[in-house]
């Protein structure tokens, strides 16, 4: 059994944003208008956090790009009344919007906060909605949605590898955001297994997770910066 | 007031002469005010229905503002509620004889609050049409299944609690004849006040004035371990438990207060609703300011001591930072205000109490407020913080009709309902003084029972 997770260069990261955008794209996220982006309600399943370090003129950007972090142990789970939010047995954490009642339980608890609400229905221009991506489904007013690993993909890996009838490989499942990396800063795949590069990376001496005091045991790694 | 009634009414018993007026006579400025709340009421339920047809945008709510004024009046309206059941049921058990007048009048409290409490949630929900969900696919791990199923069972058991003391007066009432026959010859259920039927009441009230109080503490414990089974700064503290239950009986001690006043106005009740009343309430009230003060004392302590960066966040944001003005006027509210009136007996009065409990409620409202948003703007999550909430106008519009729709119903109530427990006032007369003379001479010395009765 397959446990999908992502190691995150931070010296590597640019701060591009180009996970933010293809992971938007992908999974077909709504865009909302200024005014209420201004207010706190703009959905980034994958965003890119900037943290400025330093005191002027010395000062460098540091940058976090931060999907959900699948923890082992999550916390968003344990709370939802309804089973809308639940952990599959590869480590995915995902949220069945057609069961959700919208009670903003887990928004509260996850302590990353990658939780995101529907405030009101989602709504394209015709020329957005003829590239929504078919493999993924909408979502309606007052729900959750989250990051989920691109799981729609893993599904398609599967199957391509078995009309192939072969084993699946690490480049067959990657989510958008670690394909679309100009820098190969996000690194995705199993952490068991040892033919991952996931598996050695997370291994590494600079490795740190986000909160890890908190016993969530998150999948996602950061490679802390050299300098 | 048509004529036969007032005949009917004219040979009754003073009591009953008194406690039954308000059903069969109502004065104008009733209609006026009762208009105006039903006016409020159905303002918000069009703030609801635009609500649900455009979704929660329409709040003020955000990331990761997530939960509002709706969870804070849910918390607050469910904490009103233990006033009568906790209250009432304690006064029952401890025998408090002083309660006979005001246990109905708190009671009703509870039933008709519980509703407007327990709608909140409902409201805040991005899909209420999914309610159902709740019962389909329930998930028992969830702190929210754990309050459906504690408000369930308390919403049940205070409602028992409310009809059945209610059955003499309804019997009373259908007797009389002097109001709706049929209505209350299904209320009363048969009842004849026959010793036999007299005595199963007795016990079971007895019964239920016990189970009612772990059922009550359950309810708001869990309400706070809503809050406190997150991970989040100001939030996961053991003390949230017992810390909500003694701020929910504080409010509901000062909402029965207000209430009192209000009904003795309104009714002339100034028989029923005596100064020794305001008096013991308000001693009862004091003793809870104080408990205010120790149990937010220690939670902000424990807090501050520990000094986990997280934590400290939210704590200075409502010391000292965007929060402070609802913070120090909480502790205006719920501390120096009734501190300073109900420690002395001259302000112990109707007036003095009537303020007191304004205070308290006003205060445990922003004590609700100051336990949902400076923490919900204040994440662990530092560089994600964007820490704004302004309430919207739907918002507003639904807690004035909470708010405006509870009054209703409770005045409503006033009309059907004798507001002060006419049997257990009769039963005060006829058969206490003499039962207490003898339970106080049963705790001296040589058990002076023997005495009493000879020397009767």
């Amino acid at each position: 059994m397959a446990r999908w997770g992502m190691v995150i260069d931070l010296d590597r990261c640019t701060g591009c944003a180009a996970c933010e955008v293809a992971c938007k794209s992908e999974n077909n996220i709504a865009t909302v208008s200024p005014e209420q982006a201004e207010m706190g309600r703009a959905i980034s399943w994958m965003r890119v956090m900037a943290e400025l370090e330093g005191d002027f003129p010395d000062t460098t950007m540091q940058f976090y790009p931060r999907p959900c972090m699948h923890c082992d142990n999550p916390p968003c789970i344990r709370v939802c009344p309804v089973g809308a939010t639940y952990i599959d047995d590869e480590g995915i954490v995902g949220q069945i919007y057609a069961r959700c009642i919208g009670c903003r339980y887990c928004a509260n608890a996850c302590p990353y906060m990658v939780k995101y609400f529907n405030w009101y229905g989602p709504e394209w221009s015709q020329s957005e909605r003829q590239h929504l991506n078919p493999d993924v489904s909408v979502r309606p007013n007052g729900v959750i949605e989250k990051c989920t690993f691109c799981h729609h993909r893993l599904q398609k890996a599967r199957e391509d590898a078995r009309a192939d009838q072969r084993e699946s490989r690490e480049e067959d499942y990657q989510p958008a955001c670690a394909e679309v990396c100009p820098t190969g800063a996000i690194v995705f795949g199993d952490l068991d297994n040892p033919s991952h590069r996931v598996a050695e990376l997370k291994e590494d001496p600079r490795v740190m997770r986000l909160m890890e005091e908190l016993g969530t045991q998150p999948k996602v790694y950061y490679l802390r910066p050299r300098e | 007031m048509r004529e036969g009634v007032s005949e009917k009414l004219a040979r009754m018993s003073t009591d009953e002469q008194v406690l039954l007026r308000p059903l069969v006579e109502t004065s104008r400025s009733f209609y006026i005010v009762a208009t105006l709340l039903a006016a409020t009421t159905l303002w918000g339920v069009f703030a609801y229905y635009s609500q649900v047809r455009y979704g929660l945008g329409l709040t003020g709510l955000n990331r990761p503002e997530y939960w509002g004024i709706y969870i804070i009046c849910f918390v607050f309206f469910i904490g009103i509620s233990h006033a009568g059941t906790l209250i009432s049921a304690i006064l029952r058990v401890s025998k408090a004889e002083w309660r006979r007048s005001i246990t109905r009048s708190a009671e009703l409290i509870t039933v008709l609050v519980i509703y407007w409490g327990a709608v909140q949630p409902i409201i805040d929900m991005g899909r209420p049409d999914r309610l159902l969900n709740v019962f389909l696919h329930a998930q028992l791990s969830s702190p929210l299944m754990w309050d459906i199923i504690s408000i369930g069972l308390y919403f049940a058991s205070c409602t028992i609690y409310l009809y059945v003391p209610m059955l003499p007066d309804l019997a009373i009432i259908r007797d009389s004849g002097i109001k709706a026959p049929r209505l209350y010859r299904f209320l009363a259920a048969g009842y004849r006040d026959t010793p036999d039927q007299r005595a199963k009441l007795e016990r079971v009230i007895g019964v239920l004035s016990i189970i009612v109080i772990p059922i009550a503490v359950s309810v708001h414990t869990v309400i706070g371990w809503i809050f406190a089974m997150t991970l989040r700064p100001m939030w996961h503290s053991t003390i949230f438990g017992p810390y909500f239950v003694m701020g929910a009986i504080y409010s509901g001690i000062a909402a029965i207060l207000v209430a009192m006043v209000v009904l003795r106005r309104a009714f002339g009740l100034q028989q029923y609703f005596k100064l020794v009343h305001f008096d013991y309430l308000g001693r009862l009230l004091l003793l809870f300011s104080l408990l205010w003060f120790y149990f937010t004392f220690a939670e902000y302590l424990t807090a501050f001591y520990g000094g986990e960066p997280g934590e400290m966040r939210a704590f200075w944001a409502k010391l000292t930072g965007p929060f402070a003005i609802p913070f120090w006027t909480m502790v205006l509210g719920c501390f120096v205000i009734p501190l300073a009136l109900m420690s002395r007996r001259s302000t112990r009065t109707p007036r003095g109490t009537f303020i007191a409990g304004i205070a308290v409620m006003i205060g445990m409202w922003l004590e609700r407020f100051n336990i949902v948003v400076p923490t919900s703007v204040n994440p662990r999550w530092e560089i994600e913080s964007i820490g704004r909430y302004v309430p919207s106008w739907v918002e507003l519009s639904i807690m004035a009709a909470t708010f405006s729709g509870f009054i209703l119903l409770y005045m409503i109530a006033t009309k059907f309902i004798p507001i002060v427990s006419i049997w257990e006032i009769k039963e005060g007369r006829e058969q206490s003084v003499q039962e207490v003379a003898e339970r106080v001479a049963e705790y001296l010395p040589d058990s002076a029972m023997a005495t009493v009765t000879e020397e009767r």
